[in-house]
């Protein structure tokens, strides 16, 4: 009786938020455009611009979630492929700059010329193409996933020194990027962008635009992952994050399980990361560095492991106290994000969603329950 | 050789060790189709790594796992070796406590166990009907949409055995299936091993001498991963290797 009304109630928990988000997502670029300046209502380009970022990190929150809350895997490197997804939108963008480069060569960046290239590297062949771009935006996150997948699920690794390896990952990436010679502009990243499919990056209208799409992204991605989840592979990964040899001798493959959805998971991280970038303007090796993923598991943690909508939920209000709090406290930032934390794990164990939804399930049952005990 | 035929499990001279503990140092038995077979030994004796063999778990050193005469079970993991026909309980109930008791056995129901099979999964009528059966087998009906974690110790052992007779097996291996059980409920459970073994081949571990006798089966006796003695309770309870095994230490 209870999970039923818990299922039920998690039916109508993605279906409220994807509700209110739709809401935001016509209503925020509408009262942008719209609006004369003055008006109270009138949302300011620079926060349309924040706000598409919280979507971005949102939307890889609910990628982290669907391995981490559902399926038991703690991923310390999901930034890894928000970054990978980022640098494949950013290769795209700066192949749009053309001549209007400071050293205005047709085909080559600013900063191959700098290096004193002749030629395009294999790895930026077709990233002048949208369609390739958008391509390589899931497919290489979703490939690295895939493979990193097969070899640590395959090899049963698991719990802590699955994080570790993931961790190591990101951190590898991140020291790849940094050398000049990977090609993919160092440590300075890409950036100078110019436009996207033809509209200039840095005007209204296609702010707004971004803004639109980046939420509709974060519906889509709740949807998807909320289908994953009530689908008897849903059941199936709450059963290996529980039980994860007794799921093997019900005869369950758990390692293709777990690279399925990790891979799932990887590919909407990358178009997250995707849609991350335009809105900020840049992409750099920073991206990969472990503390952004670290970052990433404490949204997830405070809105609520394993509710898909705490992750948005915790995405966008620790995203939203770090705005306010490096603006005020810039130097103790990270000792925030520790204490937040410890916090969450000590008195919100189940984050902000998770303890909302147990304090509904302990109203009165409804008549016809036979045991109202509650669910813990 | 005709022994391996004909049988459903055939062991023989099985070996297995640890870092160079030996826990298993050739193990022959032979189970036939349809046979419910009692297994007792001390702590240490082998049970728990011949389960493990048999299912996939741990692969012997040696030694030859036959399954129904012909299927060499050395060479397959845990997933085949169960979507095959070989269910286990183990000793500690594991049941998936986040979820209901009815979505335990739609997990373990007998299916297409592929990734993108499970995903776009939909319950058929006959899949529904089946469930029904076996909450009524396990005595669960009322129960069905709580979550298992709320039951009780025997009704999670119940809900496993449950979840193995989902799998349509055709061998149950079953480790210490009353462990922690009332004596209701050992009886309870002593029947419905009985009422499973009408269809099923079952090899049954356990410390329980009473629950064994209430069985009334074949027993064999391990000690230090070999057969000590197999025949009646009444034989191999009062087989001076046996006595001397259980007794004199």
């Amino acid at each position: 009786m209870i999970t039923s009304f818990l299922l039920k109630g998690f039916d109508r928990r993605v279906t409220f938020a994807v509700l209110i988000l739709a809401v935001i997502a016509v209503a925020v670029p509408c009262f942008n455009l719209y609006l004369p300046q003055n008006h109270p209502l009138h949302v300011p380009t620079y926060l349309v611009q924040l706000w598409g970022k919280y979507a971005a990190y949102a939307m890889l929150a609910v990628a982290l979630d669907l391995v981490w809350g559902y399926c038991g895997i703690l991923s310390l490197g999901h930034g890894a492929f928000f970054a990978l997804g980022g640098y494949a939108m950013g290769m795209y963008l700066m192949r749009q700059i053309g001549t209007r480069g400071v050293y205005a060569h047709p085909i080559l960046p600013d900063f191959m010329v700098f290096l004193n290239w002749k030629e395009l590297p294999v790895t930026w062949y077709g990233f002048d193409w949208f369609g390739y771009a958008a391509f390589m935006v899931m497919f290489v996150p979703g490939l690295l996933a895939f493979v990193f997948g097969w070899f640590a699920f395959r090899s049963r690794v698991t719990g802590v020194y699955l994080s570790i390896i993931t961790q190591a990952m990101t951190y590898a990436l991140l020291l790849a990027f940094f050398r000049n010679d990977m090609g993919f502009g160092g440590n300075n990243g890409l950036t100078d962008f110019k436009d996207i499919l033809g509209y200039n990056i840095q005007a209204d209208t296609t702010r707004a635009g971004l803004f639109f799409l980046t939420v509709l992204a974060v519906i889509v991605s709740l949807i998807l992952a909320s289908a994953i989840v009530n689908s008897k592979l849903g059941k199936v990964l709450l059963a290996i994050r529980d039980a994860e040899s007794r799921t093997r001798f019900i005869g369950y493959r758990v390692e293709n399980f777990k690279v399925f959805v990790f891979t799932v998971s990887a590919c909407m991280a990358g178009i997250a990361g995707a849609l991350y970038v335009p809105q900020v303007g840049i992409i750099n090796p920073s991206e990969f560095s472990p503390a952004n993923s670290i970052e990433a598991v404490i949204w997830v943690a405070v809105g609520g492991r394993g509710t898909l909508v705490g992750a948005v939920v915790g995405a966008v209000a620790v995203n939203w106290g770090k705005t306010w709090f490096t603006g005020a406290f810039p130097a103790y930032w990270l000792f925030a994000l520790g204490a937040l934390f410890v916090l969450v794990t000590l008195f919100l164990p189940k984050g902000i969603i998770g303890t909302l939804s147990s304090l509904m399930a302990r109203r009165p049952a409804p008549a016809g329950t036979l045991n109202p005990k509650p669910a813990e | 050789m005709d022994l391996a035929k004909n049988s459903l499990l055939y062991l023989d001279g099985v070996a297995v060790s640890f870092d160079g503990y030996k826990a298993l140092r050739g193990l022959s038995m032979v189970i036939e189709p349809g046979e419910m077979r009692a297994i007792i030994g001390p702590n240490g004796a082998g049970k728990t790594t011949m389960m493990d063999v048999i299912t996939g778990k741990t692969r012997p050193d040696e030694g030859e796992v036959l399954f129904a005469g012909s299927t060499d079970l050395t060479q397959m993991d845990e997933a085949a070796i169960a979507s095959l026909g070989i269910g286990r309980k183990f000793q500690k109930p594991t049941v998936f406590e986040s979820q209901t008791v009815r979505d335990n056995l739609v997990l373990a129901l007998q299916g297409d166990r592929g990734t993108f099979a499970t995903l776009f999964h939909r319950l058929t009528g006959r899949e529904a009907t089946r469930l029904d059966e076996l909450l009524e087998t396990i005595k669960l009906q009322d129960r069905q949409n709580e979550l298992a974690k709320n039951l009780s110790h025997g009704q999670k052992q119940w809900l496993e055995i449950g979840m193995l007779l989902a799998q349509e097996p055709k061998l149950l291996l079953v480790d210490e299936p009353v462990a922690g059980m009332t004596d209701a409920e050992t009886m309870e459970t002593a029947h419905l091993l009985r009422k499973i073994n009408e269809t099923k081949s079952v090899v049954v571990v356990e410390h329980d001498m009473h629950f064994v006798r209430e069985l009334g089966v074949k027993v064999t006796v391990l000690h230090e991963g070999a057969v000590l003695s197999e025949g009646s309770i009444d034989h191999v309870a009062n087989d001076p290797r046996v006595i001397e095994v259980y007794l004199g230490r």
